[in-house]
């Protein structure tokens, strides 16, 4: 049997006395779309960054295809496979639109410690980074700096950064957050796509419900930092315990 | 080609580049066009300082590092040209010796600081480059041995080099080609050289990422940057170049000593240049050099004249006395910094817009 595409095992982090994130055992199976849903400061967040490595675990560990990745810092993790667009914008503010996309680019093919070729001429680059840009419909906005876009455009950039990593594990922190009713689409047809090829694992916290169960495969459930349910998206969300953690304080 | 050489970076703006061109056509000609051993003193002290503020202007500017251990690295290449001069003797080959062992000396050390501190704040890595740096000082001015102490050393550099050497018995345009005009051109095309690299290296793959860890470290580490490595390159860049500065320094002035190398001071100037020129544009390193090292060695005349000429006037002439002029200087920096917080070239660059 192959290993799952990722794993957690009693994930555990303490800040001081709060335990965010509680023994969280959880796999994801490659070519799965798993929702992440709980209530604000549930840990959702920080489960993410435990995975990506932001955060270091207090205990439990992480794999990625079976590989324990729990000692390794972020860019290795990133380079065997984990890509994630973050729920706060977090982008180069002072470079160009397509400067942000090239440098994923350019990571990916691990070119950053060339010193004595010109940046303006990898063409090869150059090209992809155009062509994540047209995907995600930011292809006009190229030579703008990413400090003058409006959030809707940062949230698309934040997602093409993503993209451009062309990573086996997708985790997307909220994309629709923030973004006008018209901007939503473009994001969930991303996703849709990324889903749509064989092998893509995504992780997509989100609170809207409706765009849960149009896309997920299927549901966890973060409350007070520990996994509280799991299955099949009506089963979960008909539950008990979601509707009480969950969407009890939603409607609150 | 010009695109090429100067790695796609062009200056951008008219002002600039008219600047920029007046710079390089005299520091070119400057023995034929200020003759006279004072003006190029002035003129090879600008080469060197533009080398200087440009590699320091990839860690401050480009990377968003501040370290105070620059001048440490431009000491180790003025000591490693003195130490081998003076021990082993005044040929070319004495100077590759110490030329090759201040490269290994600052590479380790560039090294050293890099893994050590790189990952800690950035408050805090200052600290630490300001610690190791008058660690330094502090052992260069007691091994007295070797370093010479307080009173440095002075040297005699290879026969092609010294002030007695014609290249040829004629003169040229006026001007006799003695061994000092030669240093002076082995200072400039090696300075002009260093800088076209410098100018390379930012407009490479691994300079952006250096622009995208100052911009924002933790996402450019989430992309898969290893910060700590791409830091450390840049510091032993920087180190590298600052090291060949100091080589240079200690050819031209035949001299190597706490004072010309080491101090606090110099420290202190090569930030105001690239601050003044603008941070993050290595053409402001060299309006920035050029224009300080300018005020340092004219202010004084200039002021002295003035003082002279406004005599009778109250207050004016006291004012304006030459011993004034530090006090000038300042109040010049000052008022750039205020009413040019992008620099010099920030400023020309915004105007085209
Ligand atoms: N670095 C940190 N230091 C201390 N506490 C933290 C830290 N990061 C997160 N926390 C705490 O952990 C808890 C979980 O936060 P987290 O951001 O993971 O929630 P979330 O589920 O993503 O919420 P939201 O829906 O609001 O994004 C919160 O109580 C938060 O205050
Ligand atoms: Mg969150």
């Amino acid at each position: 049997m192959d290993a799952p595409a990722l794993e957690t095992r009693d994930l555990t982090i303490r800040f001081g006395g709060h335990v965010a994130v509680d023994k969280v055992s959880c796999s994801f199976r490659s070519g799965s779309l798993t929702a992440i849903v709980g209530p604000n400061g549930a840990g959702k967040t920080t489960y993410f960054n435990l995975i990506s490595g932001q955060l270091k675990a207090s205990a439990g560990t992480v794999l990625l295809k079976g590989e324990d990745v729990t000692g390794l810092p972020v860019s290795a993790r990133t380079h065997r496979g984990m890509g994630r667009a973050f729920q706060l914008t977090n982008l180069f503010p002072n470079l160009t639109v397509a400067e942000n996309v090239r440098l994923a680019v350019q990571s990916r093919a691990r070119v950053g410690l060339d010193l004595v070729s010109l940046w303006s001429d990898r063409r090869a680059l150059i090209e992809k980074a155009e062509a994540m840009l047209a995907r995600v419909r930011l292809a006009d906005r190229r030579d703008a700096a990413v400090a003058s876009l409006s959030h809707g455009d940062q949230r698309k950039l934040e997602v093409a950064l993503m993209l451009a990593l062309e990573p086996d594990i997708f985790m997307f922190d909220e994309p629709t957050a923030g973004m006008s009713v018209d901007e939503v689409p473009t994001i969930l047809e991303l996703i849709q796509e990324i889903k749509a090829r064989a092998n893509a694992t995504i992780l997509l916290v989100e609170h809207k419900m409706d765009v849960v169960r149009s896309l997920a495969d299927r549901i966890i459930v973060l409350h007070n930092g520990q996994l509280v349910a799991d299955g099949l998206p009506a089963e979960v969300i008909a539950s008990a315990v979601v509707q009480e953690a969950y969407l009890g304080v939603a409607a609150a | 080609m010009l695109h090429r050489l100067l790695s796609g970076d062009l200056p951008r703006s008219h002002a600039l580049t008219v600047a920029l061109v007046v710079v390089l056509v005299s520091l070119a000609f400057a023995p034929f066009l200020f003759p006279g051993s004072q003006s190029l003193n002035v003129a090879a002290k600008i080469c060197v300082f533009i080398v200087l503020a440009a590699s320091y202007d990839l860690l401050l500017g480009y990377t968003g590092i501040v370290s105070f251990a620059h001048t440490m690295f431009y000491g180790i290449g003025g000591y490693g040209v003195a130490v081998a001069m003076h021990g082993i003797g005044a040929t070319w080959g004495a100077m590759g010796v110490g030329v090759a062992l201040a490269l290994l000396l600052s590479l380790i050390l560039a090294v050293v600081i890099g893994l050590f501190s790189l990952r800690v704040r950035a408050i805090f890595f200052a600290m630490i480059t300001l610690a190791v740096a008058s660690a330094f000082a502090v052992l260069a001015s007691q091994l007295r041995d070797i370093t010479g102490g307080e009173d440095g050393r002075s040297y005699s550099v290879p026969a092609m080099l010294r002030p007695s050497f014609r290249l040829i018995e004629d003169q040229v345009l006026g001007v006799s080609i003695t061994g000092r005009i030669l240093t002076y051109y082995l200072v400039f095309f090696a300075s002009l050289g260093l800088f076209l690299l410098a100018l390379r290296i930012v407009n490479s793959p691994f300079g952006r990422v250096l622009q995208a860890i100052r911009e924002n470290e933790f996402r450019a580490e989430a992309l898969g940057y290893r910060v700590v490595v791409y830091r450390t390159v840049a510091s032993v860049l920087s180190a590298t170049m600052a090291t060949l500065a100091g080589v240079l320094m200690a050819l031209w002035l035949r001299y190597t000593g706490p004072d010309t190398t080491l101090s606090f001071a110099i420290m202190i100037d090569i930030l105001l240049m690239v601050v003044i020129g603008g941070m993050g544009t290595l053409y402001g390193a060299v309006l920035g050099a050029a224009i300080f090292i300018l005020a340092q060695n004219y202010l004084q005349v200039v002021m002295g004249k003035l003082s002279a000429a406004t005599d009778g006037i109250p207050l004016l002439p006291q004012l304006l006395h030459p011993d004034r002029w530090l006090l000038w200087l300042g109040i010049l920096f000052v008022l750039s910094v205020y009413f040019f917080p992008t620099g010099i070239v920030g400023r020309l660059r915004a105007q085209r817009r």
